[in-house]
């Protein structure tokens, strides 16, 4: 392959940052998009700034890919505006300033992996060394295969190395795990952490809350196409990681549990009361002081869809339906 | 930043597409050998069957490679890969002018392969006359590659197949490209006056006269071949717009 030859050779993995084009990073403002009824994204407002790591987490449907097609300009917003390193997407992309692993699409058909990858650092001003990025994602090990014979695994590795190879700034990854297996999701985020350390700004969607709290800065949760939290990793994984009380008290008035301090919210399901709480220790002693009745007690730490619930109950216009696709997305993630 | 190596793998992909590389090459000279090698000294069309059996031929391989870059948009689309050549640099205008490089270069093969058959059986022209009959089968093959376009653009990949395969039957009827002529004068022979692939087919005939295309197959080609590059700039347009 011609791109092998020092004299292309222009971008190393040492050296990502080529331009000063990341000043102003990523700012989306006011961002709306409707589908007929459905509307996907409702005014969000959102900056990122260069070299930030950033996860849009929420549950299928949430608007998270909507929200990513109209940051690459394969949407257009209904109304609000997008801005990636001071220019619109169409010209950032056109600048080869992006680099984006979509959700959907099948790889090019009839050419092989190597070929895949250097045909997409073809399109990019400064792109790196190819070998070096199939090096790098693991492609390596089957760069002479034909890409329609890839494991899914492979598949997702391929195009990671063709969102890689152009050394865009901005990375965007939507869902970039989905489809492949625990193992292989190590792996990838393993590479990706080797390259979000070098000064990229990486902004990936996920429905799982582990995967965000490990490879993110910062974790912007989104559902019903709203942001209901931003914030460093460890502050959302701390709201989101509540402690949870179980008993059995028959006739507790879930009012009044409520209320109890250290307690966030209390459900009923028949002669056994949930409570969701911020200090767990507090409130357990606050039950059992005002209800030595309760029995068969129970301290775990809350699921994730018990902490999605909470975050998302300030929704006010969050319908059930919803919050039970969010349960059922978040508690998949934690099933795994 | 360079488009060549666009070009290069788009070349290459096709290439390596070998049943359907096979059959465009394939296809019309298997036919030709099965009509046209029992007919040797028959006269049709007030030229020798082989020529104008040829030509025809010619076309129709043509037709097929035509056919290609509206196959390849389709798939492309289907499959999410249009998406994810819109976040890079490349111009979706380059990657369609690959496209379109590509089918004049299947077509190319497959037309100097049914050549070298009807020379086989008999053809006898002299250079200038080959060339000719090569270079009108080129120009009038634009109005179909932009007609591939549009289809690949409106028409799901899985139903694209069998609408071109279609479109491509139908002007090859018209056209007179299997060997028969709905009609030799009146209004139907009219309407085969007015469709592009008539006027390919008639271009052996053309050429063994020393002449050109008379004005009217000119006025018929050009046409066709604006209306549906239009046609095509806006179906890409529609395309690019919908997101």
């Amino acid at each position: 392959m011609r791109h092998y030859t020092a004299g292309r050779r222009q971008g190393t993995l040492v050296a990502m940052v080529h331009h000063n084009a990341q000043a102003g990073g990523i700012v989306l403002s006011r961002l709306s998009k409707s589908y007929g009824q459905v509307r996907a994204v409702r005014s969000i407002d959102l900056a990122i700034a260069a070299g930030e790591t950033v996860a849009l987490l929420g549950p299928n449907g949430a608007g998270k890919t909507t929200t990513i097609d109209m940051m690459l300009g394969l949407t257009r917003p209904d109304a609000g505006t997008v801005s990636v390193f001071g220019r619109t997407p169409a010209a950032a992309v056109r600048a080869g300033w992006v680099g984006g692993m979509l959700q959907t699409g099948s790889l090019l058909e009839h050419l092989k992996v190597r070929e895949l990858v250097s045909l997409m650092a073809s399109y990019y001003p400064h792109p790196l060394d190819v070998a070096d990025v199939l090096r790098l994602t693991g492609a390596d090990e089957f760069a002479d295969q034909l890409t329609t014979k890839l494991s899914g695994g492979q598949a997702q590795r391929v195009r990671f190395a063709a969102a890689l190879v152009g050394d865009p700034d901005l990375l965007v990854l939507d869902e970039p795990t989905a489809g492949i297996d625990v193992a292989g999701r190590r792996e990838f985020w393993q590479a990706m952490r080797a390259v979000a350390g070098r000064g990229k700004t990486v902004l990936f969607a996920t429905h799982y809350l582990e995967e965000a709290d490990a490879y993110a800065d910062r974790i912007v949760l989104i559902a019903r196409g709203r942001i209901i939290a931003d914030g460093p990793a460890t502050e959302i994984k701390a709201r989101a990681g509540a402690r949870m009380i179980r008993a059995t008290l028959p006739g507790g008035d879930p009012a009044v549990l409520g209320a109890l301090p250290g307690v966030v919210s209390a459900d009923r399901h028949g002669d056994a009361v949930l409570l969701s709480c911020s200090d767990a220790d507090t409130a357990l002693r606050a039950l059992l002081g005002s209800f030595p009745a309760a029995r068969d007690i129970e301290v775990r730490g809350g699921s994730l869809e018990e902490a999605f619930l909470e975050l998302t109950a300030d929704d006010e216009t969050a319908s059930p339906v919803t919050a039970d696709a969010a349960a059922g997305a978040i508690a998949g993630g934690e099933a795994r | 930043m360079t488009s060549a190596t666009h070009f290069r793998y788009e070349i290459v992909r096709t290439f390596r597409n070998r049943t359907f590389y096979a059959v465009t090459v394939a296809l019309p000279l298997v036919l030709f050998y099965a009509v046209a090698s029992g007919q040797r000294s028959a006269t049709f069309d007030g030229v020798r069957f082989p020529l104008y059996f040829m030509t025809a031929m010619a076309v129709y391989g043509a037709m097929f490679a035509a056919d290609s870059p509206g196959a390849r948009i389709a798939r492309d689309r289907s499959g999410g890969w249009t998406r994810q050549l819109r976040i890079t640099p490349l111009r979706a205008r380059t990657d369609i002018a690959a496209k379109v490089l590509t089918a004049y270069l299947i077509a190319l093969p497959s037309v100097v392969l049914v050549f070298l058959a009807g020379a086989s059986l008999g053809v006898r022209l002299n250079a200038s006359q080959w060339l000719e009959i090569g270079g009108l089968l080129l120009v009038g093959l634009t109005p179909f590659i932009a007609l591939g376009i549009v289809l690949g653009y409106l028409v799901r990949a899985d139903a694209l197949t069998p609408v071109i395969g279609g479109v491509v039957v139908l002007f090859a009827l018209v056209g007179g490209v299997y060997g028969f002529q709905l009609a030799h004068s009146g209004p139907l022979f009219d309407v085969m006056k007015a469709v592009p692939s008539y006027w390919l087919v008639q271009a052996g005939k053309t050429a063994l006269g020393g002449g050109s295309w008379p004005a009217q197959g000119w006025i018929v080609i050009a046409a066709w071949t604006a209306v549906l590059v239009a046609a095509a700039a806006l179906a890409y347009r529609r395309s690019a717009a919908r997101g």
